[in-house]
């Protein structure tokens, strides 16, 4: 659905997007992920038709950006929420969002029935008479998130829906993006969240004015070498460490009565480490397998383009 | 370019402008007072049988250039309206969606265009007609007849003011995408004014005269003028630059 290739946007001097390849498929959620000023809002102005590339290329639903038949058209079937909400504020919500329904030419029947459902959805309809510019950011961001989906668009184009957000609101808006996703909406989404992404996002890439890595939440995680064991026991003794230590474990730490190594095949070498700990009189409640965070590989990534 | 979106994107400003006192104001202030104050001065003047302002023989010369604050007003109203409309955008950030619609730069730009020219010329128009009742109220008893209308008014209103409406509204597109509020975009906006003030004092000093003539010579300048404020301000109304230049 979204393609780009080499998609490069220098300002002046400044490369705000370098060479930024990446691939987007229909229907899935699209995480965007990078540090401030690292080109997410440039990227996402570019494939909107609203700003031009200047090198590249990049199609939305097989449109061209950068011509104007093809800018049209993909703006036709694009919903774009900005990081700004940009409401009119002078106008009631209801009419923000049927000014909106009428430049793409639905049908009163059909525009009337979409408002009322999204507003529903997002519980505004009671407010629907009040003006914009009345409503808490929360409100606002719900409202510039139904504006952009009244023509039934595609394709989704959303810069940081829940920044600014209360953690009750930000699940609203994540629950809402998962019930697109349902309805087989294709969206892109820019967030500083990696919680965030990690939990309603199929894709992530981590852009850093060149586009770092994309994947799966869980490749990412793969990318960051090495797991983490950690054994949890009733005591832990001298008798019980020495026999560890003959292992060669890498990374070996104990606190309190837990016991922390890494793995890199925990299903070939804990075995070998449990039974050490149990021969050496161990009693072990509990192992646990961690992986690295999508943190650990957002962190990692981004301080080595600095 | 399709006119239903233009107009689509005006009467979504004329809903704007119901809930903004301040530019309800701007368009109905100017012409309450043309009206109402020119038909008051020579009323004032003729009780006072002060003579001069009001003697019959230089009267229909006064009356043509009251005529001419109409060209005035039509040039002040739209500054206020054009650059709340667009500056106005600016400051809510609402310019970045609509610009990710299908309407294109020319739609939005006549549409902002539109709700600036429709209530100045509405509001104009009655003016006139309440100003044409009152002058002739007061000066028929020394005229002997009727002096509005006339074809010299008809030329103001029907040529002189519509062009003049559209050189403000494209001077107010330039203006509003470099000013950052709407106060400074009304400041600079009040520079169109001074060649209006300029042929006014002209022809209060005889040089240029305000009566059929001299309006069809004034409109053809100011069409002129529209034209190179045409090219200018579709170049400054681009999505891009409006992006990443109007700050
Ligand atoms: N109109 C512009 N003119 C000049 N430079 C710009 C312009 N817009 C963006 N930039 C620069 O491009 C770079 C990328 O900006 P962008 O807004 O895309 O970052 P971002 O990833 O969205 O950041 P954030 O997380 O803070 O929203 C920044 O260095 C910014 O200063
Ligand atoms: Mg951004």
């Amino acid at each position: 659905m979204i393609e780009t290739e080499n998609l490069t946007k220098k300002f002046g001097n400044l490369t705000a997007v370098d060479n930024v390849t990446l691939r987007v498929n229909d229907g899935e959620v699209f995480g965007f992920l990078g540090p401030n000023g690292a080109g997410k809002t440039t990227t996402i102005r570019m494939l909107c038709c609203l700003i031009s590339k200047t090198s590249g290329s990049a199609t939305i639903g097989g449109y061209e950006i950068g011509n104007k038949e093809g800018s049209l058209k993909i703006r036709k079937i694009i919903g774009l929420v900005p990081d700004n909400v940009g409401l009119s504020e002078h106008l009631t919500a209801y009419d923000n969002l049927d000014f909106y329904g009428k430049i793409y030419d639905s049908s009163d029947a059909q525009r009337k029935e979409s408002i009322k459902r999204f507003l529903e959805m997002l519980g505004l309809w009671e407010k629907r008479n009040a003006l914009a510019g009345t409503f808490s950011k929360g409100m606002k961001q719900k409202l510039a998130i139904a504006r952009a989906l009244i023509h039934d668009p595609q394709v989704l184009f959303l810069d940081e829906p829940t920044a600014n957000l209360d953690p009750e609101s930000a699940k609203t808006v994540r629950e809402f993006i998962l019930e697109l996703k349902k309805e087989k909406k294709t969206i892109f989404l820019n967030t500083h969240n990696l919680d965030e992404a990690q939990r309603i996002c199929d894709k992530i890439g981590i852009l850093n004015t060149t586009l770092r890595v994309t994947g799966t939440p869980q490749d990412l995680e793969q990318e960051v070498k090495g797991k983490k064991t950690i054994v949890s026991l009733e005591q832990v003794n001298e008798k019980i460490l020495s026999a560890l230590k003959k292992l060669s474990l890498k990374n070996l730490t104990n606190e309190g009565n837990k016991i922390t190594f890494d793995v890199s095949d925990p299903d070939k070498e804990n075995w070998g480490a449990v039974e050490a700990m149990v021969l050496a009189g161990g009693h072990v409640n509990t192992v646990n397998v961690v992986g690295s965070s999508l943190e650990d590989v957002y962190l990692k990534l981004v301080r080595e383009s600095a | 370019m399709r006119l239903s979106k233009a107009w689509l994107v005006a009467s979504r400003d004329f809903k704007i402008f119901r809930h903004q006192k301040n530019i309800l104001y701007s368009i109905i202030v100017f012409p309450v007072i043309i009206s109402v104050l020119f038909p008051a001065i020579l009323e004032f003047t003729q009780l006072r049988n002060s003579g001069g302002l009001a003697a019959v023989g230089v009267l229909p010369n006064l009356l043509n250039s009251f005529s001419f604050f109409f060209v005035i007003g039509a040039a002040y109203i739209p500054l206020g309206i054009a650059s709340y409309s667009i500056v106005g955008e600016k400051v809510e950030k609402s310019l970045e969606p609509l610009l990710a619609t299908p309407l294109t730069d020319g739609e939005i730009l006549l549409g902002k265009a539109i709700s600036a020219v429709l209530p100045t010329l509405a509001a104009m128009y009655a003016a006139s007609i309440v100003f044409m009742v009152g002058i002739d109220a007061t000066t028929v008893g020394r005229l002997g007849y009727n002096y509005f209308p006339n074809w010299t008014f008809g030329v103001l209103l029907l040529i002189v003011v519509p062009v003049a409406v559209v050189m403000s509204v494209l001077y107010s597109v330039i203006v509003s995408s470099r000013a950052n509020d709407v106060r400074s975009a009304n400041s600079y906006g009040i520079f169109i004014l001074f060649p209006l003030l300029a042929i006014y004092l002209l022809s209060e000093v005889g040089i240029i005269s305000l009566d059929i003539n001299g309006f069809l010579i004034i409109a053809g300048i100011l069409s002129a003028v529209d034209v190179a404020l045409y090219f200018v301000s579709t170049a400054a109304f681009q999505r891009e630059e409006i992006l990443t230049k109007w700050k």
